[in-house]
């Protein structure tokens, strides 16, 4: 078990002109569950790698403990990893897969057949060892694919979108399975996904990635509760933050923001030097409060859409002229065109600057 | 993908599509087959002889043929496998001009056999470039008589550099072609799991190649039976093969029974090789990949 | 720059413990397996590429030249003396043209069989279909060598003995199972819903084939029907029995190759193996296709 150093890496692919990783700086702790997490492109697939030591970095650094790895080869860095397509061998037995990087590394038999039979009891695939990977279920196959993985006993395990390729209900059940799983084991892991639910219910600290960079690192609630840019607000949560342009006005110790048609919300005293100044609020659907009946401290908005999901009900409306999506009780219903009053309380809402996106007060 | 082609249909069209290349190979492989296995025990009165075989079997010069065929295509198979493996490998590792390095090495892929034998007698002729090279750098004095009809061993080893040259570009690319289905998971997962790179070559790469080995193995053996041009543009007639005997019986000697029949010998050693590759590399049915 | 403008941090503050310095040891072994395998690149591209070279110095060198000993394996004394003796003996020049129009009668006539029969293949499930293909692949490892002389007495008998035509159905035959599999695996890489949809716009089967597939499948069509020029084009056997008076250039070298002079031997090595560079040119993008479509 190890920690993992990266200091500013760099890497462009071949004929691309522009960075996949742009001076990237990231540390992971002894034990510790990082997730990257970002769209496609963003490069956190390529940061994996570069841990893994199937790219090599242009410029930067991997440290993994106390060693320099940078220019190492996979195998000697003592990893593992979990391919998204599992990459578990067709020509040979589920036991044969799991045995394969003991075998590679000449661990003894009697012990290899140990550490095969703890690994398989662990993922339930006790029964299948004898079969070929062909005879397997998809979601069989990735049990296969950690087993051989967490066999290894290595510094740090790598796992790249190993959740995708799976349907939605065998991914919830996995996705609980396996933070058990490797709770339980330790390892110091690194994972990749675009799916920010798994992103937040995995990992101990999320790192948010988007062209090349890291735009917030923290643990899951901060990230989703306070997220740094308007970009990680829009990528976290269902549905994905609202955002509200307005401009920021008041007198003396009074701050508020005018989201025009005379509708306005209190504002932190902290942004009166931007009194003037245009702003972006952002607010999650779910911490809007909804009523019928005006009020004073809340807005008036118009309903466009009502959709009831099951466990709770999706209200689109317009407020003051802009689009706002507001989650309430699954009992609660509206008919388009109806008028309804939210209530956003001030400490549900964040504040971010409308040219570079980025959050005007930290946590 | 395609359609249930069911009695529904007023007309067969899948069948009709197909009717003109079922007869086309009827009559172009079916019935000569047929016809060349029925001449071959014909005898001039047209009853059946084995008169035929007796004179095939009574000619030294066939049971000449019958040795180098086999031993040139025991030893060009190993030698052009390996040889294409390598390369294919040496691709693999996408070098910086790998695209050129590609188009060359698949070059001898449309060289005629002739035309291959021609390009190795201008090397190995007596007064050829390789004396030509041997003798200016001061390794013999006269040159070597690499076309020396009393030597077969010299014989054997000229048309087998020929051979290596022009056929390996067909193992080459199929073997290219078997490796880029092979997606590089199964290769990137090994070495994170600790294999070397001959590991990786022997536990991953080459089992996964199977199928596309099989089929480059059982085609190229069955070809390399059929060696004759090559032989005929370097060494004339010293050095017999058994299509090269086909040919004469054929058109020299004018005896298309005999002909037939030699020729059988060739169909016969390719349905046992073929056979034999089918069974010895078959793999278990539930090794098939989904 | 990975941090944002504000607070948060992109990551916590490293700690202070000191990172090991880089270790290039590694990348120096990298690099230096780079070196060696361009060296090992050039040795294969030499063992490959120098006979060819060799052989059109030796077609455009004069008698003279090749009748000296040591050869010069640089190319001093060009002249076309050989090449056009050759292209002026007997028989060559004909041969050629036979070769070239059993080249093009061979693909058209493979096409025009061939694929109707792999569109069969690509859009419709009848009984039959997996025989059929297993038809296909027996029939591409049988020994042409078999065939020659059977179809040599059949021709004669059925008079076409000796004949352009003779040659090009046994080329094209030879070609079949192999443009049926090409143009198959081709008909299949198209999708059917935009031949459905030419379809539902209002065309027959045939126009909807006419105008939208055959577009789409031009590029692996065109290399099946190079793949069939090629093997016409080199095929030595068949055209060597079938053939007394009409023969194709590999037919002719081949007969004359043992009372012939070594320079015109050299020149016809040459003029064979001229086209196959072209052809490798032309097919180089689908030469992998052609082979992976055919294996399964």
């Amino acid at each position: 078990m190890a920690e993992v150093r990266m200091r500013n890496l760099v890497k462009t692919y071949p004929g691309g002109s522009v960075r996949a990783t742009d001076e990237v700086t990231l540390d992971v702790a002894d034990g510790e569950f990082m997730v990257l997490l970002g769209p496609s492109g963003c490069g956190k697939t390529t940061l994996l790698r570069m841990v893994a030591g199937l790219e090599m970095p242009d410029d930067g650094q991997v440290v993994i403990g106390s060693r320099d790895v940078t220019y190492l080869p996979p195998r000697d860095r003592n990893l593992s990893m979990v391919f998204q397509s599992y990459a578990v061998f067709p020509h040979k037995r589920v036991r044969a897969n799991i045995a394969f990087g003991l075998r590679m590394r000449r661990v003894d038999r009697a012990k290899a057949k140990r550490k095969v039979d703890w690994a398989a009891e662990l993922l339930q695939l006790t029964p299948y060892l004898d079969r070929y990977p062909s005879q397997l279920s998809g979601g069989q196959r990735q049990r296969v694919a950690v087993a051989r993985a967490i066999v290894m006993d290595a510094d740090v395990l790598l796992m790249d979108e190993p959740l995708s390729n799976l349907d939605a209900l065998l991914r919830l059940s996995f996705r609980a399975e396996l933070k058990r799983l490797v709770g339980e084991i330790g390892t110091t892991t690194i994972y990749v996904t675009h799916d920010q639910v798994e992103a937040l219910s995995l990992g101990d600290r999320v790192a948010v990635m988007r062209e090349g960079r890291i735009v917030q690192c923290d643990n899951p609630i901060s990230v989703y509760d306070v997220p740094a840019s308007e970009f990680v607000g829009g990528f976290l949560g269902n549905p994905p933050m609202n955002f509200l342009t307005g401009t920021l006005a008041g007198t003396n110790g009074q701050v508020q923001v005018d989201l025009g048609s005379q509708e306005s919300l209190p504002a932190p005293a902290r942004l009166a030097e931007f009194r003037g100044k245009p702003v972006r609020v952002g607010v999650r659907a779910e911490a809007i409060g909804v009523s019928r009946e005006p009020r004073d401290d809340a807005a008036r908005c118009v309903v466009e859409v009502f959709e009831p999901l099951g466990a709770s009900v999706l209200i689109t409306a317009t407020l003051a002229g802009q689009v706002i999506k507001v989650q309430a009780p699954a009992s609660f219903r509206a008919e388009p065109g109806e008028e309804l009053w939210l209530v956003l309380s001030q400490d549900s809402l964040r504040w971010y600057d409308p040219d570079s996106g980025v959050a005007l007060i930290a946590a | 993908m395609a359609s249930r082609a069911g009695p529904r249909r007023q007309l067969p069209v899948p069948y009709l599509l197909l009717l003109p290349s079922v007869v086309m190979m009827t009559l172009l492989f079916g019935w000569p087959l047929l016809s060349g296995i029925l001449q071959a025990f014909q005898g001039p009165d047209g009853g059946f002889t084995l008169a035929n075989w007796e004179r095939m079997i009574g000619e030294p010069r066939f049971w000449e043929a019958v040795r180098n065929t086999l031993l040139l295509t025991a030893v060009v198979i190993p030698i052009q496998f390996l040889f294409a493996m390598t390369m294919a490998m040496l691709l693999q590792a996408k070098p910086k001009f790998a695209g050129f390095y590609f188009y060359l090495w698949a070059v001898p892929l449309a060289v005629s056999d002739l035309a291959a034998g021609l390009v190795w007698l201008s090397i190995f002729n007596d007064v050829g470039y390789l004396n030509s090279v041997l003798v200016n750098l001061g390794l013999v004095e006269h040159g070597v008589q690499w076309q020396l009809y009393s030597e077969p061993s010299r014989l054997f080893f000229i048309v087998l550099v020929a051979e290596v040259w022009r056929a390996t570009s067909l193992v080459l690319i199929i073997v290219v072609a078997g490796m880029q289905v092979i997606p590089k998971d199964y290769d990137e997962a090994a070495q994170v799991l600790g294999a070397t790179f001959w590991q990786r070559l022997w536990y991953v790469t080459l089992p996964l190649l199977r199928p596309s080995l099989q089929v480059a193995l059982i085609l190229r053996t069955i070809l390399a039976l059929e060696a004759f041009a090559v032989a005929q543009a370097l060494t004339g007639r010293n050095f017999p093969l058994l299509v090269g005997e086909t040919y004469e019986w054929a058109v020299q000697l004018q005896n298309p029974a005999v002909a037939s029949a030699v020729a059988l010998v060739v169909l016969g050693l390719s349905m046992v090789v073929a056979i034999v590759y089918l069974r010895a590399l078959r793999q278990p049915s539930a090794v098939e990949s989904r | 720059m990975s941090t944002v403008a504000t607070p948060p941090a992109a990551a916590p503050t490293p700690e202070f413990t000191e990172l090991p310095p880089v270790d290039r040891a590694p990348l120096r072994r990298l690099r230096r397996r780079r070196v060696l395998l361009q060296v090992a690149c050039v040795l294969v591209t030499l063992f490959m590429g120098v006979p060819l070279y060799l052989i059109t110095l030796a077609a455009f060198s004069s008698r003279e030249t090749l009748n000296k000993f040591p050869k010069s394996l640089w190319p001093t004394e060009l002249s076309t003396d050989t090449l056009k003796a050759f292209l002026s003996s007997t028989g060559v020049l004909p041969a050629f043209l036979n070769s070239i129009v059993i080249g093009l009668g061979s693909l058209v006539l493979a096409l025009l069989i061939g694929a109707p029969a792999g569109y069969a293949i690509a859009r419709f499930l009848f009984r039959g279909r997996e025989p059929y293909q297993l038809f296909l692949l027996l029939t591409r490892a049988l020994p042409i060598v078999v065939l020659s002389v059977p179809l040599s007495q059949l021709f004669l008998r059925a008079g076409v003995y000796d004949t352009v035509l003779a040659v090009v159905l046994v080329h094209a035959g030879l070609s079949l199972p192999t443009t049926i599999l090409i143009t198959a695996s081709v008909f299949v890489a198209v999708p059917r819903d935009v031949e459905e949809a030419a379809q539902l716009f209002g065309c027959t089967r045939f126009e909807a084939f006419r105008r939208v597939v055959v577009p789409m499948a031009l590029p692996g069509i065109a290399a099946a029907a190079i793949f069939t020029f090629v093997l016409s084009w080199n095929e030595v056997l068949a055209a060597a029995v079938l053939t007394l008076n009409n023969r194709t250039l590999p037919a002719q070298v081949l007969v004359s190759l043992s009372d012939s002079p070594i320079a015109y031997r050299f020149a016809g090595g040459f003029a064979l193996v001229v086209p196959a560079l072209l052809f490798i040119l032309l097919m180089r993008r689908y030469l992998l296709n052609m082979w992976g479509s055919t294996l399964r």
